[in-house]
């Protein structure tokens, strides 16, 4: 059950997109998401899955992980399609046919509901498929490092970056921990006939008080231990501490960054000059 | 009931980059009555053996199928865990099984509630009130608390030694045949530790028949235990009663793993030329070198 979670997990394997600057692939994750919500036809959606293809190939991730991400999230998005694809109404024409193609009480099938529908699923599914590969293809540390860089300017407006950095490689360090915790503690109610996959949903949920509340105070334990251990080192957050690994731009980010920056010139040219007008 | 394992391999995260080999093949009969000592390195499979015995860990089915000629077998009394149709609450019904930390797993308001949930679970039908008290109570005053004194109080407001007594009750409660603790006198203190122990003796003698516990404490081990297997590297090494282990002192020693302060002791007084044959339990071993002394003085 556990093991399924595949979200925010590192996986360990050398490639191009893995030796990429964390920055890099940050910036390339916000301006992807800007790009496919840019896009107003298939093509250029099309054209952005080809470069996100072409991403996972470069950074070694077998196609069964990346598609365990979306996995996930399957659920949620066939439901807001649904739902689009019945209500979302509109009369505009694409094809040769009626604009309202079925139509029975407040439900309405239309050309339009079936374009948004199909757009959105696709939209969702690069989305979770490019921000998963971000988690694949960078440590936790260095993504933080990563964030921590890129918010630098913040510290002008006397934004806390260096300690809000530290809240994420914490949470995000943590993941593994509470997870296997998780799995230790519900091992041992199992060993106490606790019947944590099996019966319905109220069942269920009662079923989880036995897991949650050892977890919940391994947790306020690990989390008082953990400050005690910072305090013990005299920690005392990001003034005049030095990094132990520097943040290298190297010919392999350059690459990335025109690739990035001609898919969303490409995709907003594409948006005021459409090649398959609609 | 008898555990018999044959050709048992487990690997965690098969097929991934994580993929790490914990049991390799391993073949390992426990009979009933036994006090059973599995001692090994950390990471030498130790623990994900004991958990195959209550089906927590269950074999992979593509192992059972892709291996013709020696396949898996795992069967704890009449229960066959190599199939998919056992009836694996009715299994863990049968062996209780203790973590390491157990106390991390308490969870309810009250004691009485803690003690009662794995009964409430294992119960066939809803069990009355009286019946569930009877049993509570049994257990509680099992394992040394005064039921009257812990059976309202919050676990939480108990001291360690108390919360693992608490936590092993909650485990004997349904009566298991066998009984299998992970590291029970971890992190306790040495009166916590005697204690656990004399508690295990206990339990072995009229609550459940065996008694399984995985231990790094080699004393421990050498007093109590009626047999012992080494586990290193996902393989077992050796299973042997621990009079005929220990002098294989250097090996053990060799697989890093420590022996226990009696087996120090004969090596010891074996490169000053003296022979001690004992069975490494403390009394028997200042028996045995007191008639030495006397029959040289």
């Amino acid at each position: 059950m556990l093991k399924d979670v595949s979200f925010g997990q590192y996986y360990p394997v050398k490639s191009f997109v893995h030796n990429l600057d964390p920055r890099l692939k940050i910036l390339f994750l916000i301006g992807y998401i800007v790009a496919i919500f840019l896009a107003k036809e298939l093509l250029a959606l099309g054209v952005a899955a080809a470069v996100l293809l072409l991403a996972v190939l470069f950074a070694h991730i077998p196609f069964g992980k990346v598609l365990r991400a979306v996995r996930g999230v399957l659920f949620l998005v066939l439901f807001t399609a649904v739902l689009n694809l019945f209500f979302h109404g509109g009369d505009a024409v694409y094809w040769d046919a009626p604009a309202v193609l079925w139509e029975w009480k407040i439900f309405r099938v239309t050309q339009a509901g079936i374009m948004f529908s199909v757009f959105l699923i696709l939209r969702l599914f690069l989305l979770v498929i490019c921000s998963s590969l971000l988690t694949y293809t960078t440590t936790p540390v260095s993504l933080t490092d990563g964030i921590e860089s890129l918010l630098t300017p913040l510290k002008w407006i006397r934004f806390p970056v260096h300690e809000l950095a530290l809240i994420m490689s914490i949470a995000l360090r943590f993941i593994p921990i509470l997870m296997d915790e998780t799995e230790r503690i519900m091992n041992a109610q199992k060993a106490r006939g606790a019947m944590l996959d099996s019966g319905g949903p109220a069942k269920r949920v009662k079923a989880i008080v036995p897991v949650l509340i050892p977890l919940l105070l391994s947790a306020f334990r690990r989390a008082d231990e953990l400050g005690d251990a910072m305090d013990a080192r005299c920690y005392s957050g990001g003034k005049n501490r030095t990094k132990y690994k520097k943040l290298h731009f190297s010919w392999r980010d350059l690459f990335a960054l025109v690739l990035l920056a001609a898919l969303i010139a490409g995709i907003v040219v594409m948006r005021f000059f459409p090649v398959f007008p609609l | 009931m008898r555990i018999v394992a044959e050709h048992l391999s487990y690997t965690y995260n098969a097929d991934s980059p994580f993929a790490t080999k914990a049991l390799d093949d391993i073949s390992l009969t426990i009979e009933e009555g036994e006090f059973f000592g599995i001692i090994g390195h950390t990471g030498s499979g130790k623990s994900t053996f004991v958990q195959h015995l209550n089906g927590l860990l269950r074999l992979p089915s593509s192992l059972k199928r892709g291996k013709k000629k020696d396949p898996a077998v795992l069967t704890v009394g009449e229960f066959d865990l190599t199939s998919r149709k056992t009836n694996f609450r009715a299994l863990r019904r049968q062996v209780g099984m203790v973590f390491q930390y157990p106390e991390n797993q308490l969870f309810a308001e009250t004691v009485f509630e803690d003690v009662a949930f794995g009964y409430k679970n294992f119960a066939e039908k809803k069990p009355e009130a009286d019946e569930v008290a009877r049993a509570v109570r049994e257990a509680l005053e099992e394992v040394g608390l005064d039921y009257g004194e812990v059976k309202g109080m919050s676990p939480f407001d108990l001291s360690g030694g108390q919360k693992r007594r608490v936590a092993i009750a909650g485990v004997i409660v349904t009566k298991p045949e066998i009984l299998v603790l992970d590291e029970p006198a971890a992190g306790l203190d040495p009166l916590g530790k005697r204690e656990v122990m004399e508690l295990l003796h206990r339990l072995r003698e009229h609550w459940c028949k065996t008694v399984v516990v995985v231990s790094h404490d080699m004393d421990e081990i050498a007093e109590n235990c009626t047999h012992v297997a080494v586990f290193a590297e996902g393989k077992v090494k050796k299973v042997l009663p621990p009079a005929e282990l220990f002098p294989h002192a250097e090996e053990l020693l060799s697989l890093g793993l420590d022996i226990p302060l009696t087996a120090k002791l004969v090596l010891a007084l074996r490169k000053r030329g003296m022979e001690i044959d004992c069975d490494y339990t403390v009394e028997d071993f200042v028996k045995k070198v007191l008639a030495q002394k006397g029959e040289k003085c």
